[in-house]
């Protein structure tokens, strides 16, 4: 079985000479359909830049990556806006909803810009809004709902276009602990449901919660453990 | 993105800040409201004179003989020949003695009155029209009658408006019988078409200061014949004179034609003068979009973590500053329009440009395509992960 995420010798690399910094530094990076998987490390390790490469929002210095088993590591910016588009669901720290629009037009967003008609897209926004159990916010705007009910709405958001990976950056990193729980429990249903997840965390407690750990620094891979026993 | 989704993100953006929407779009409504009510009142101004010259006769040829440069001379009845000569083209002359004068009646007198003298023929020259009595005949004239035919205007204030026609008034002094009063048509107003005495110019070259007539009508056969009828007055004039300075010979066609041109060149300019305030307008929107661009650039980044490309982006950028800028361009329109009918209130002719609306709007779409480019164009090459930073 062909992984949906590979990553193979990934090198993402910012200045030159003296002052280069390896963000990644030779990552190789296999991940398969309904995985949970945890990428874990200190802050500066390259957590981010990982995240950002996967959800093809950048490009490796060098190295392949194979999404779907599509090399995208050398898309322009177009083709890239098409894969994050149908391939990737974003779930940000911040929850990055857009505060002049209602939830639901929140949550169309992708839809929009993958030309779905409109009565099409109301229909699949409110579906994913059904399944976050925040049906009767439609209407709202972000700013009138909780920390955690925004981040419910920005999982609502990257569910509508049913893309096979979803993008976690520290997702519970701006909630407290318990509303954080909550959004953990419900990234937990969502694959139990079969969403393949990468989650990226500096906690170690939520990192426990998920099937798979993968611990990074300075750029490289120190381990990768499989937790059979949640699956 | 659909260009229909694109336009109702925008009006949606517009509408979200009318404030802020109007000020920018202040620039381009002033513009075009000032391009739409600058050129209806030059056209205006123009339909106005040309109405006035046209009720002249388009067909009329003015002659002014001065002599300048010269010592020979003509007198109407050359002027009869050169007509007579010419049938093909030309129809009548008059000759034209005006002099200022103090007409009196038994009961009103006025002062500074313009008195002409002319032929038998100006009646047809001008079509005249009479509403009581009669014009002068060629006897009269070779006569040298004392009769006169007044406008309107002097039979309301000489014989408070009853009929003058078989009364007598006196001319400087001079009595002559009125024998005819022209029909109203201007409401009988001071300096008015209504305004005016016509003596035969025999008997007004007696009282004018020097009795030398200076001034003659023609008319041409028709409109047509106009420009052939005047080469042929000049050049019997050449014959006379041997100087181009002794005389001058203008058309009415011709002159509305300068007329015409005079103020389509007025207008061309006046527009232009506007539509700097449209450029300054288009500056507007630029101005403010780049702040827009700036202040969205986290909403661009979220929309282009979501699939939105660079060409999302930057129509989303272009449409809403095309959007931005019809917005403008209908309000001044409308502004305009109204301001237009507004100046017609106070006195002021106006007549609306349809091509002056068309054209006006269609450059503030455009200046809304030229100015709101460069910050769409910035906009759409965000890096989305610098964008997505940015607070
Ligand atoms: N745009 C950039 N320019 C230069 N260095 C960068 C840039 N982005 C990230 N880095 C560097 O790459 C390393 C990894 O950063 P990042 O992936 O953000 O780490 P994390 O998310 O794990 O905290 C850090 O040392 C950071 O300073
Ligand atoms: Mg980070």
């Amino acid at each position: 079985m062909t992984a949906l995420v590979n990553l193979r010798n990934i090198y993402k690399i910012y200045g030159e000479g003296e002052s280069e910094i390896h963000a990644l530094d030779g990552m190789s990076l296999e991940v398969h359909e309904h995985e949970f998987v945890a990428i874990v490390g200190a802050s500066g390790s390259g957590k981010s830049t990982c995240m950002n490469i996967i959800g093809c929002l950048d490009t490796p210095t060098s190295g392949e990556y194979f999404l779907n088993g599509t090399d995208v590591s050398t898309m322009n910016e177009k083709e890239l806006a098409h894969i994050r588009n149908r391939e990737i669901g974003f779930i940000f720290q911040q929850y990055n909803l857009i505060p002049k629009l209602t939830v639901l037009e929140n949550v169309e967003l992708p839809l929009i810009y993958r030309g779905i008609s409109a009565s099409e897209r109301k229909k699949k926004a409110r579906e994913a809004l059904k399944r976050v159990g925040l049906s009767n916010r439609e209407n709202k705007f972000p700013n009138q709902l909780s920390g955690g009910q925004q981040q419910r709405v920005s999982i609502a958001r990257a569910l509508a276009g049913n893309p096979p990976v979803i993008l976690a950056d520290e997702p519970t990193g701006a909630l407290d602990s318990k509303t954080g729980k909550e959004v953990l429990e419900f990234l937990k249903e969502l694959n139990r449901d079969g969403t393949t997840i990468i989650l990226i965390t500096h906690d170690n407690s939520i990192a426990e919660q998920t099937k798979r750990i993968v611990r990074i620094s300075d750029g490289k891979i120190i381990s990768d453990e499989v937790k059979e026993a949640q699956a | 993105m659909s260009i229909k989704q694109a336009a109702s993100l925008a009006l949606k953006s517009i509408m979200g800040n009318k404030l802020r929407s109007f000020l920018t779009m202040l620039g381009i409504i002033i513009g075009v409201a000032s391009v739409i009510i600058l050129v209806s009142i030059v056209n205006g101004l123009t339909s106005n004179v040309v109405s006035i010259f046209d009720e002249l006769g388009t067909n009329l040829i003015t002659v002014n003989v001065g002599g300048r440069g010269s010592n020979r001379s003509v007198d109407p009845a050359d002027m009869q020949k050169i007509v007579e000569e010419n049938s093909d083209c030309l129809m009548y002359v008059s000759p034209s003695v005006a002099f200022m004068g103090t007409v009196k009646s038994d009961s009103d007198s006025l002062d500074n009155k313009t008195v002409t003298g002319v032929s038998e023929d100006f009646e047809k020259i001008r079509v005249l029209k009479i509403e009581n009595g009669r014009f002068f005949t060629y006897m009269d004239v070779t006569n040298k009658n004392r009769v006169c035919v007044i406008g309107t205007y002097l039979q309301k204030e000489l014989f408070d408006g009853q009929s003058a026609v078989g009364e007598s008034i006196k001319i400087n002094g001079k009595k002559f019988e009125v024998i005819g009063v022209l029909e109203e048509k201007a409401s009988s107003e001071s300096g008015s078409a209504d305004d005016v005495i016509y003596l035969p110019y025999t008997i007004a070259q007696k009282m004018s200061w020097n009795g030398r007539v200076s001034m003659y009508y023609f008319s041409a056969t028709d409109t047509d014949h106009s420009e052939q009828a005047v080469s042929k007055i000049k050049t019997e004039l050449y014959k006379v004179f041997q100087n181009e300075n002794a005389y001058t010979v203008m058309a009415m066609s011709e002159m509305i034609d300068q007329i015409n041109e005079i103020t389509g060149m007025m207008s061309t300019a006046l527009a232009g003068i506007a539509g700097i305030s449209l450029l300054v307008g288009g500056i507007g929107i630029m101005n403010i979009m780049l702040v827009s661009v700036t202040e969205r650039t986290r909403e661009i980044g979220i929309r282009k973590s979501l699939g939105a490309t660079p060409w999302d982006i930057m129509s989303q950028f272009v449409v809403e500053a095309i959007t931005t800028g019809a917005l403008g361009g209908v309000l001044g329109i409308v502004l305009g329009v109204a301001a237009s009918f507004a100046v017609t209130l106070f006195g002021v002719a106006s007549k609306i440009s349809f091509t002056a609306i068309a054209i006006s709007f269609s450059f503030s779409v455009l200046i809304g395509i030229i100015f709101g480019y460069f910050p769409a164009k910035k906009a759409a090459r965000l890096n989305p992960i610098e964008a997505l930073r940015y607070d």
